[in-house]
């Protein structure tokens, strides 16, 4: 869907009329050729997203809250005299268009000089990402009501209560500036969620995907409702430490806390836990990652902030920490080659890896759970913050359905557990690796993640339920 | 414009089957500096302005919002929220059923000294980049930050019930932080607070009283002493929190937990839900009998970012005792929630983070009244003991139990007597055990209204600035050191 604008007109097919809410790809076009129209700044730089998204939520068996949102953003960055600096509005009128246009340019002309800004790129050759589903963008509240009407009844079927939400939304985004670049980018994005809660256990499951049809709302709720039952009359389990089976939901929310340690910027600043152990083993010989916009199972736009072309980018190879990766002033500063990975400018972080792909093993959940004499099965983490930066110690609970496995077999629920845990030392310790897939969590956007079996995995302490 | 833009959004519900409507008009300015290393990170301004219409119909909830503010936007923005609401219906288990409440006509603006933006960007970059040097003639500070942030809300709620109420905020915020690499080890200090600084719902007088330039050199000098100081013991002790980490504590584990519709199970898939079930009102001793919480709204309890006159249902700010001589006595509620209850009224906590979110109960100021000891004085007063100040991680489990906290830096208390640094303290607990033993508050002469800017909530989530007073407090028998234990 990217292109240059040099070579030729852009040949956007609107998917459907102006129906007064949402704006098209060509309208976005439109707004941005005004506003590059009326700065007088030497560089311009204008970003438009329109987003629709809509929301059904419940709980109780029964949607309590039920949203949808139209909204535009116009976010304008301008270059005067070797400085640069960003307004935006989601007003769309002249009047509006000409004051954010000039806020941008007042804003960088009263601060000091910039030094590693770089000239505007030009044009440039984008891979085609197709993400858009219309099957996803024409979803209905209706669509969604009855997919949530029958999960609640399967719940209160068996006795038990759901919660969650299921979300449907599109975006459409265009990227241009002064030099005659110009990109866009369109994406659709569903996602399901439910909790099954009992008296004293509970069950959870989630997925998320560009298209609506590879959501199962039914398979997703009869899992956590498994897991609600399985997991009844919880027992408490001493802290220590033990085998954990980690659910890919909870692999991802842990190792995405690493994805800003790869940013080239994270190393200069030396706040990354990659500093002085680039090139070092760290990591077990079957930890391979890399990140990758292109990779079927991700999502996203084919270029970064400034619009340069994202690269795929070995990031770990067998436990080695090989490469970094760089917006186009961070690889000057560090004499290699910009990965577009830049966020928008101007900004203090740089950079970052937003499609981290493991390399995923062989091996299943039900593999792990009968090769181990005893540990612990954990669905779902929740609340991990980083206690060290550099030994990286993560803390966090288990949540909605934590197991005792006991010679080869689930053995029942246990209560939640608090874990802190060094992912440096984690990522040393996987015994197996399980095929990677698309997760979904909570506390890290989505990235193509395994489950794993991880031995000597530090619980320190447990709760009440 | 915002009274015909909100009135077209109100007739159009009712004219498609609303039985109640309202809308909420909100036009919000923003800017943010920071610095690092003594360059300009971000420098950005942004507007937005849209609209945000919630209904009853056929019994439940429908929203939508817009900021495609013409008539034909607006009246299709309420109609889709009509549209939502009926299919909302098809999952339903009784009429939702709301609290009564009066409808106010009224406008309402925090009171400030000095307009942010009108104070000139450069002067504030400048006093950016002058406390990021004192950081940096610090032999040993690998990075220095800085960040400021300012927040204009300008908003109109109108209703079917006849409210009008036009209310304008202004929220003023900053911090600076030092950090050290070095010997394989990370440390930070910040100054006043971590995680963004102090927030309030003040002028850029908040940000001159502040003396960031003042604080600089200390926030490096102690970052780079954290290296060489003793490892927080792993143990059993005595703890005194500052008063900006007790506000934290305060938020996590009365400020969450007290929330109803956590409590009634509406937050159970994202947010979690709460120990605090129904029955415990009025009869679960939280505390002990010097602890006294309250959730406070009003302009009299401070410039918090939990302050303003009417909440974003109409509802008046009030005071609700929370907790009482170390009594359970109260939950934030709303409408819907407070009715569900069997309560007569909403205490007035419905908020939102902007036009195109639905207003949900979110905290105030939830703030732990002052008691009546010297900071001195409770020093000499302990024999042994951690003093633990400024935040740096914190985690608690979905039903508001179990915590963990660290701080960027401790001090040894030994003999009545503040001693040697401690690097990496942590403590952690369950909610209430920690609340009991609570038996040292300092008084209002060191009580501080800290401002938490970044509370996330809500699916579509929403990030909400909330307030907490707090004084430096003691607590007897607290696990420590957990975080780093092997």
């Amino acid at each position: 869907m990217t292109r240059t604008r040099a070579k030729s007109k852009p040949n956007i097919t609107a998917r459907r009329a102006n129906d007064g809410v949402r704006f098209t790809t060509a309208d976005l076009e439109k707004i941005a050729e005004r506003v590059l129209k009326f700065s007088d700044a030497e560089e311009t730089e204008v970003e438009i997203s329109s987003t629709t998204d809509a929301l059904t939520r419940f709980a109780n068996n029964m949607i309590h809250q039920n949203v949808a949102e139209h909204t535009l953003h116009i976010s304008v960055r301008a270059v005067v005299d070797g400085r640069t600096a960003r307004a935006a509005t989601n007003k769309t009128d002249d009047e509006s268009l000409r004051r954010v246009t000039a806020a941008a340019a007042r804003l960088a002309k009263n601060q000091p000089e910039y030094p590693d800004l770089l000239p505007m790129l030009g044009p440039q050759k984008h891979k085609r990402v197709p993400r858009f589903f219309p099957a996803t963008a024409a979803a209905t509240p209706q669509d969604r009501a009855r997919a949530v009407t029958r999960v609640c009844k399967m719940a209160e079927k068996n006795k038990q209560t759901a919660a969650g939400i299921f979300s449907t939304g599109e975006v459409q985004s265009v990227l241009a500036n002064s030099k005659e670049l110009f990109a866009s980018y369109e994406e659709t994005d569903a996602e399901f969620s439910v909790t099954i809660l009992e008296s004293n256990s509970s069950g959870w499951a989630k997925a998320n995907s560009p298209d609506v049809r590879e959501i199962k709302p039914d398979a997703l709720a009869a899992s956590a409702s498994l897991k609600a039952a399985d997991s009844r009359s919880p027992r408490e389990l001493p802290p220590g430490h033990y085998t954990a089976i980690l659910e890919p939901s909870a692999v991802l929310d842990l190792v995405g806390f690493l994805f800003y340690d790869f940013a080239g910027t994270a190393v200069l600043d030396k706040r990354s836990c990659f500093n002085d152990r680039m090139g070092k083993k760290i990591f077990g010989d079957n930890i391979t990652l890399w990140d990758d916009v292109y990779h079927p199972l991700q999502a996203g736009a084919p270029y970064d902030g400034e619009g340069f072309p994202r690269q795929e980018v070995l990031l770990v190879d067998r436990g080695v920490p090989k490469n970094l990766i760089y917006a186009r002033a961070t690889a000057k500063k560090m004499k290699t080659k910009p990965t577009g990975h830049g966020f928008a400018l101007p900004n203090e972080y740089g950079e970052a890896p937003m499609n981290l792909v493991f390399a995923g093993g062989d091996k299943s959940v039900n593999d792990m759970i009968r090769s181990t004499e005893r540990g612990i099965l954990v669905t779902r983490l929740w609340y991990i913050r980083e206690v060290d930066p550099y030994a990286k110690i993560l803390t966090g609970m288990t949540r909605d359905g934590t197991f005792l496995v006991e010679n080869g077999r689930v053995a029942g629920g246990i209560r939640n557990f608090r874990f802190n845990q060094s992912i440096l030392e984690m990522l040393s310790n996987v015994e197996m690796l399980g095929p990677a897939v698309r997760a979904a969590g909570e506390e890290s956007f989505e990235m193509v993640v395994p489950a794993m079996k991880v031995c000597n995995f530090h619980f320190s302490e447990v709760t009440k339920f | 414009m915002m009274q015909d833009w909100a009135n077209w959004g109100i007739e159009t519900a009712k004219l498609r089957g609303a039985t109640y409507a309202d809308a909420r008009v909100m036009d919000i300015r923003q800017r943010d500096i920071s610095t690092k290393n003594g360059e300009v990170g971000t420098l950005a301004e942004s507007e937005t302005l849209g609209i945000g219409i919630r209904v009853l119909a056929g019994g439940a909830w429908g929203f939508a919002s817009t900021d495609r503010l013409t008539r034909e936007g607006v009246q299709a923005c309420a109609a889709e929220a009509v549209a939502i609401a009926k299919a909302s219906a098809l999952a339903k288990r009784e009429d939702v059923a709301l609290a009564p409440e009066q409808a106010y006509v009224d406008t309402w603006q925090n009171p400030f000294l000095k307009d942010p933006f009108r104070i000139p960007v450069e002067r504030q970059i400048d006093l950016l980049l002058a406390a990021d040097k004192e950081m940096r003639r610090v032999k040993g500070v690998t990075l220095a930050e800085g960040a400021m942030s300012f927040r204009c809300i300008d908003q109109l709620f109108v209703s079917s019930i006849g409210a009008s109420i036009h209310q304008l905020k202004m929220q003023s915020g900053a911090g600076i932080v030092a950090t050290s690499f070095a010997d394989g080890e990370i440390q930070k200090r910040s100054y006043p607070n971590s995680f963004g600084g102090q927030h309030t719902l003040e002028g850029y007088e908040l940000i001159e009283s502040l003396d960031l330039v003042g604080n600089a050199r200390r926030t490096g000098e102690e970052a780079v002493a954290l290296h060489s100081a003793a490892q927080c013991p792993e143990g059993t002790s005595t703890i005194i929190l500052g008063a900006s980490q007790l506000s934290l504590q305060i938020h996590e584990s009365i400020g969450h937990p007290i929330e109803l519709d956590r409590v009634l199970g509406q937050e159970a898939n994202f947010a979690g839900m709460s120990f605090l079930t129904v029955e415990k009102l009025r009869k679960l001793k939280y505390g002990s009998e010097i602890v006294n919480v309250v959730a406070d709204a009003r302009l009299a309890h401070g410039p918090g970012l939990g302050t303003f006159a009417y909440d974003d249902e109409g509802v008046p700010a009030q005071c609700t005792p929370i907790i009482t001589n170390g009594l359970f006595t109260g939950y934030l509620s709303n409408r819907e929630t407070a009715a569900a209850i069997g309560e007569t009224r909403s205490n007035g906590t419905m908020r939102t983070e902007s036009w195109n979110r639905l207003p949900i109960i979110r905290m105030t100021n939830i703030s732990l009244n002052p008691g009546t000891w010297k900071y001195d004085d409770l020093i000499a007063d302990t024999d042994d003991a951690i003093l633990m100040e400024t935040n740096r991680s914190w985690s608690i489990d979905d039903r508001r139990y179990h915590f963990q906290f660290s701080t960027e830096i401790g001090w040894e208390i030994k003999n009545g007597k503040k001693t040697r640094m401690i690097k990496n303290p942590s403590y952690s607990g369950i909610t209430t055990e920690f609340w009991n033993s609570c038996d040292a508050i300092c008084s209002r002469d060191y009580w501080t209204l800290w401002g938490t800017p970044n509370c996330g909530k809500g699916q579509p989530m929403q990030t909400m600035g909330t307030g907490h007073g707090a004084s430096p407090a003691r607590f007897q028998n607290i696990k420590v050191g957990v975080a780093f234990a092997k």
